[in-house]
């Protein structure tokens, strides 16, 4: 109870940051001020906030869970090209939405889209699909709250009760501090977590006696060495990954995020830190994920070995149910909190289990973001600000942000599919799909607003046909995919044991270049926007 | 004296495209080394005796991303888009104090603020 004591502890310090942030807003019913801490962030606060935005739950549990699992190929597939592609979207976007944000009061989004291509209820259509794509994320926040909780305390905070309390903390944070709470909170937790990895290297590195012989163990044993490879994993597949942190720079409440930096400067060390930061998290949890396959004598690690072994071989004569039954038990989420448990000391696990929180809790930005889109998008744009005064636009953002965290909450009691799936599944490919609209806006003059909504609708319908595919056509057994549409040999449509492939690839891929494309093709059969418009845009092109 | 001005802005010119070129080449080039099929099957040699040889493959291809954001910002730093943008407010970054005035809209937000659809 030690850990769950310590963390709870926790949970009151950053629930003080977010209230201390409220009473130092000198401006606390301005919108601007609220929802983007006046566009006052320093480069350390804007480094720190924005990293441990992108962080979830996924980074430290879903990575170990996956990594235990699926081996060492999962720092590969998230974290070196995220390392890439998020740094790189951030200087030549992050930028340039700062720019114009700067320089027209924009908050949102949509808000500039709507201005760039002269639209507004294709603005709405974005909202929509922007929204629907964000509450899986903080879903996944709520999700991890409660077991993480829940495992810490050895099981006596139960799930519900853990993802209540997170998602009350979070809520009160945001509610109160509004954007200045939210990075304040951030930062503390980005420095948490980021010290996290390399303590819990030392300690359950002390704790096996060393990685050397768990390492040569597992490479000892058939079933445990491709592990330490990427046998099992198709090149294709590795490739189709670095399409997934497109979504990065594309997901509302990081463009957002990106407005609220005092200066472009504060840009150049995010640029430059950021792979620092994804290294010194992703690696300890991913390389620990591995190595808790040692821990035979950890019953709970035992079960999911079990479950991964009986899936493997009797996988193909199972039913589907009793396969999903299996995945279940195989979903290691609480991996790393359970080498914790048996290897380090308990104030220590308490202290690691802190460390933890601070990236589960990361869905306060998505809230804030979700919370500012409506009032922004919505509200404020169809005529509420007008009618009842900015103040009254604050205090909607905040209502809003009480509901999202009830529904959030709700939909988690529910929801049992592990939390990596359901991030990569569905929020991941959505903005990966929408991250052309970015593009265009910024860089190419001829977009037009109809191009914008066939992409965005491009993005939402095959989001939605990848889940329904899949709910219709079970997973198989680990091993060869399930081929639902194939030309002269060639494989088109498949059910893969952790998804769907088309042509071999994720979905992501398909989607992102269609929606591209289709954005491409629209937008140069239809009227570009006003030539006054693209001067603004565009200053120094013809 | 002018032809040796126009000269030299030709040859600047060449560089700027030069320097791009180059820095696009390296991201491109960075891009293509994450697919590190040469490791995909091995795990030895271990490094440091206990980390498999592709994962640290990973871990220096990160630092190698830090090191080419590095030379984005130091030879590509789009300054241009600062011009304008009004970034001399002098807001205190810590605190957020002292109101940073307003950005001038563009006539849609304008329009939009003031509660009219378009």
């Amino acid at each position: 109870m030690i850990p769950a004591i310590f963390v709870f502890t926790y949970l009151v310090i950053v629930l003080y940051i977010g209230i201390f942030a409220f009473r130092r807003s000198a401006h606390r019913e301005e919108a601007e001020d609220y929802f983007l801490a006046g566009r006052s962030l320093g480069p350390y606060v804007f480094l720190f906030s924005l990293f441990g935005t992108n962080m979830t739950a996924f980074a430290i549990l879903g990575s170990s869970g996956h990594a235990f699992n699926n081996g060492i190929v999962t720092f590969g597939l998230m974290a070196s090209s995220s390392a890439l592609i998020i740094p790189l979207s951030l200087f030549l976007i992050g930028t340039r939405v700062w720019a114009l944000g700067k320089k027209y009061g924009f908050i949102t989004p949509v808000q500039m889209f709507r201005d760039r291509w002269e639209c507004s209820h294709i603005g709405t259509v974005i909202f929509v699909v922007q929204a629907a794509f964000l509450i899986p994320y903080i879903i996944i926040g709520v999700m991890g709250g409660g077991t993480a909780l829940s495992a810490i305390s050895g099981g006596r905070v139960p799930f519900w009760f853990g993802g209540a309390l997170v998602a009350m903390v979070v809520m009160s944070y945001v509610f109160f501090g509004g954007m200045r709470g939210t990075a304040w909170v951030n930062t503390f937790q980005t420095v948490l977590f980021l010290s996290f990895g390399a303590i819990a290297l030392v300690v359950i590195g002390i704790g096996m006696g060393g990685f050397h012989q768990s390492a040569e163990a597992l490479l000892g044993s058939p079933a445990t060495a491709p592990l330490l490879t990427r046998e099992r994993i198709s090149p294709l597949f590795f490739f189709s990954y670095t399409f997934i942190p497109l979504s990065s720079i594309a997901f509302p409440h990081i463009t957002i995020f990106c407005l609220t930096a005092r200066k472009m400067n504060q840009f150049k060390k995010t640029v430059i830190l950021y792979p620092f930061c994804m290294l010194a998290l992703w690696m300890p949890c991913v390389f620990l994920g591995v190595m808790a396959n040692r821990m035979n004598d950890v019953p709970q690690i035992q079960e999911k070995i079990e479950a991964r072994r009986a899936l493997a071989i009797e996988g193909p004569s199972l039913t589907p149910d009793e396969r999903d039954a299996l995945r279940e038990k195989m979903v290691a989420d609480d991996v790393l909190l359970l080498l914790l448990d048996r290897y380090a000391p308990i104030w220590l696990a308490g202290l690691l289990g802190a460390g933890i929180m601070a990236a589960v809790m990361a869905s306060d930005s998505q809230i804030l973001a979700l919370s500012t889109m409506f009032t922004e998008d919505v509200f404020a744009f169809y005529g509420g600000k007008k009618r009842f005064g900015e103040a009254a636009q604050v205090h909607t953002g905040r209502l809003f942000i009480v509901l999202i965290t009830i529904v959030a909450y709700a939909v988690a009691l529910r929801a049992p599919q592990n939390i990596f799936d359901l991030a990569v599944q569905y929020a991941f490919s959505g903005y990966a799909a929408l991250a052309p609209l970015l593009v265009a806006a910024l860089f190419w003059k001829r977009s037009t607003k109809w191009g914008a909504l066939a992409s965005t609708v491009w993005a939402a319908l095959s989001v939605a046909a990848v889940a329904v595919f899949q709910y219709l056509v079970p997973a198989p057994a680990p091993g060869p995919p399930v081929v639902m549409w194939s030309i002269a040999g060639v494989e088109v449509l498949s059910r893969t044991p952790g998804g769907t492939a088309v042509f071999g690839l994720m979905p992501v891929v398909p989607m992102t270049i269609i929606s591209a494309l289709l954005l491409i093709a629209v937008s140069l059969r239809t009227a570009k926007p006003d030539a006054t418009t693209l001067k603004r845009y565009f200053p120094g092109s013809r | 004296m002018v032809a040796d001005k126009f000269g030299q802005t030709r040859s600047n010119s060449a560089k700027l495209a030069v320097k791009r070129a180059l820095l696009l080449i390296i991201v491109g080039g960075l891009y293509i080394l994450h697919q590190d099929f040469w490791f995909w099957r091995a795990a030895r040699p271990l490094v440091f005796g206990f980390i498999p040889i592709g994962l640290f493959y990973h871990g220096c291809y990160t630092v190698a991303t830090a090191i080419v954001m590095w030379l984005l910002v130091k030879h590509a730093w789009p300054s241009h888009l600062e011009e304008g943008a009004g970034d001399e407010r002098g807001v205190d970054g810590a605190t957020g104090r002292g109101a940073p005035p307003r950005p001038i809209p563009p006539p849609s937000v304008a329009a939009n603020r003031e509660g009219t659809e378009k």
